[in-house]
């Protein structure tokens, strides 16, 4: 489990990133809901922590590509390949991810 | 309207095609496209493609699995837009359409005079990139005349693959249009740090060689020996096919803020067009993919409504990668009185700035810094939406 930051310090519309192997980006929508998918856009070398958060979408800063933070699906292209989704847990308001073992690019 | 044909192939004309296809549109779509090659992204052309790090397949715009139905003419270029929107073809042939979206791009700017016939190169399509690449080999003495985003970038590009750079600008300072003196001439030091020589106010006049050019040659007598010679001197847009048609040709096809040109059922968007410009009071030519792409989505829906839609576009954005550090802008600089530097320092290095008119911040730019930057973005986005809701 990777520990991410307080609850409080993640505000709605906002995301961290984590310097993991892949680096890991976590969300917090308007709505409050938290997210966990990888960083690194599929399709060109962009954190997408640093993408435009929309809904429960991210949009990759440079190429536009929206990713899904529920699914990781990806709606269209330069990008063409998901991006991996990773579980949020909160315990005594502190944010935590459980990285997934799926392959990379799966 | 039934039957729609987009001229142009590219990223404008693609991002087009789906926009028409997402609001809607379920008549016949024809895109017209001189390049043979199916759409391709341009901008790692002068990055990663031009540093052999990201191959041919890679550059696709298209998804595999993508429906748009769309009819492609390959290989033809439209020779003039008739009347009752009739696009003729290079190749004879004609195509009527009910709507027609203009999305013909740019070319190079030439050097005036004669050029040797080899090592001389523009950088602008795969088949151009594919010939640069070649010349860059470790030690091969490269000058690139211009040293604007394709010239800095090719120059980053050729420096990482242990080319000798040599860039040479007319103006007495760098990128001073884009992003104003101050940051043009921050941004510009990278080159220095990072071994390119960059020469400001610098007047080229010939091309030396027989057969392969040999050196630049400058305006006081002197001259630069050269391997090969990069010409970035900026972009003229694809319009002469449209002479006569009745469109506004200004430097573009001059539109309204909306991609609409006055002429019924015909919509601009991309380098060949010139948007009108509120924040600059005159249209304007925004040569950027993200413009390219996001306007396409305006444009069509001027198309489909008659010039009934009016959504407000984001503040424009644009990227660019050298040495190693993500340079990133959005905003419209016009008219800025003031420069706030907000994390890092002014200088060849990371750094946040924002450009102010009047205490308000109207753009911003980062060398590096990626999430202080996305706060700027979205503030920017939000004041745009809120300045076109007191419009509307």
């Amino acid at each position: 489990m990777l520990f991410v930051c307080g609850a409080a310090e993640l505000a709605p519309g906002e995301a961290r990133r984590l310097d993991s192997e892949p680096p890991i980006a976590v969300f917090r929508t308007d709505d409050g809901e938290l997210f966990a998918i990888d960083d690194t856009c599929t399709h060109q070398d962009a954190s997408l922590a640093e993408g435009w958060l929309e809904g429960c979408e991210v949009e990759c800063p440079l190429h536009a590509s929206k990713f899904d933070l529920r699914t990781g699906a990806v709606d269209a292209p330069p990008a063409r390949l998901p991006v991996r989704t990773h579980e949020v847990v909160v315990d005594a308001d502190q944010i935590y991810v459980i990285a997934s073992t799926a392959a990379v690019g799966s | 309207v039934n039957r729609i044909v987009i001229v142009g192939g590219s990223l404008a004309g693609l991002s087009s095609a789906r926009a028409l296809r997402k609001q809607g549109f379920g008549g016949e779509l024809v895109v017209v496209a001189t390049e043979a090659h199916r759409p391709y992204d341009r901008p790692p052309l002068s990055k990663e493609f031009l540093a052999g790090t990201m191959g041919e397949a890679e550059l696709a715009l298209e998804g595999a699995e993508e429906q748009l139905d769309l009819t492609w003419r390959v290989g033809v270029s439209a020779t003039h837009l008739g009347p009752e929107r009739t696009v003729e073809l290079s190749d004879g042939t004609n195509e009527r359409a009910d709507g027609v979206v203009i999305a013909t791009g740019a070319r190079p700017r030439t050097l005036p005079g004669p050029a040797p016939a080899r090592g001389v190169h523009y950088l602008r399509t795969l088949d151009d990139a594919r010939a640069l690449r070649a010349e860059l080999r470790p030690g091969a003495r490269l000058v690139i005349i211009g040293a604007g985003f394709i010239g800095a970038e090719v120059a980053s590009t050729a420096r990482g693959i242990g080319v000798q750079v040599t860039v040479l600008e007319a103006a007495p300072q760098p990128l001073a249009g884009a992003l104003g003196p101050k940051i043009g001439a921050a941004v510009a030091g990278l080159h220095a740090v990072h071994g390119v020589e960059l020469r400001c106010g610098v007047s080229v006049v010939g091309l030396a060689g027989a057969n392969r050019v040999t050196a630049v040659e400058l305006a006081d007598g002197t001259s630069v020996p050269a391997d090969a010679v990069l010409v970035g001197i900026g972009v003229q847009p694809n319009v002469e096919w449209l002479a006569g048609s009745g469109l506004h040709l200004d430097g573009g096809v001059i539109c309204d803020e909306y991609g609409g040109t006055g002429v019924a059922g015909v919509v601009a968007v991309g380098d060949c067009s010139a948007w009108a410009d509120p924040m600059l009071g005159r249209p304007q030519r925004v040569e950027h993919w993200t413009a390219a792409r996001e306007r396409s989505a305006v444009a069509v829906a001027t198309l489909l409504s008659g010039g009934q839609d009016r959504r407000v576009g984001r503040p424009a954005y644009f990227w660019s990668d050298q040495y190693g550090h993500r340079i990133q802008f959005a905003g419209a600089h016009h008219g800025h009185d003031e420069v706030v530097v907000e994390a890092g320092a002014l200088g060849p290095q990371e750094f946040l700035a924002t450009y102010r008119r009047q205490g308000q911040v109207v753009a911003a730019l980062a060398v590096g810094h990626g999430p202080a930057f996305l706060k700027h973005r979205r503030e920017l986005a939000k004041m745009a939406t809120s300045a076109g809701q007191e419009m509307a």
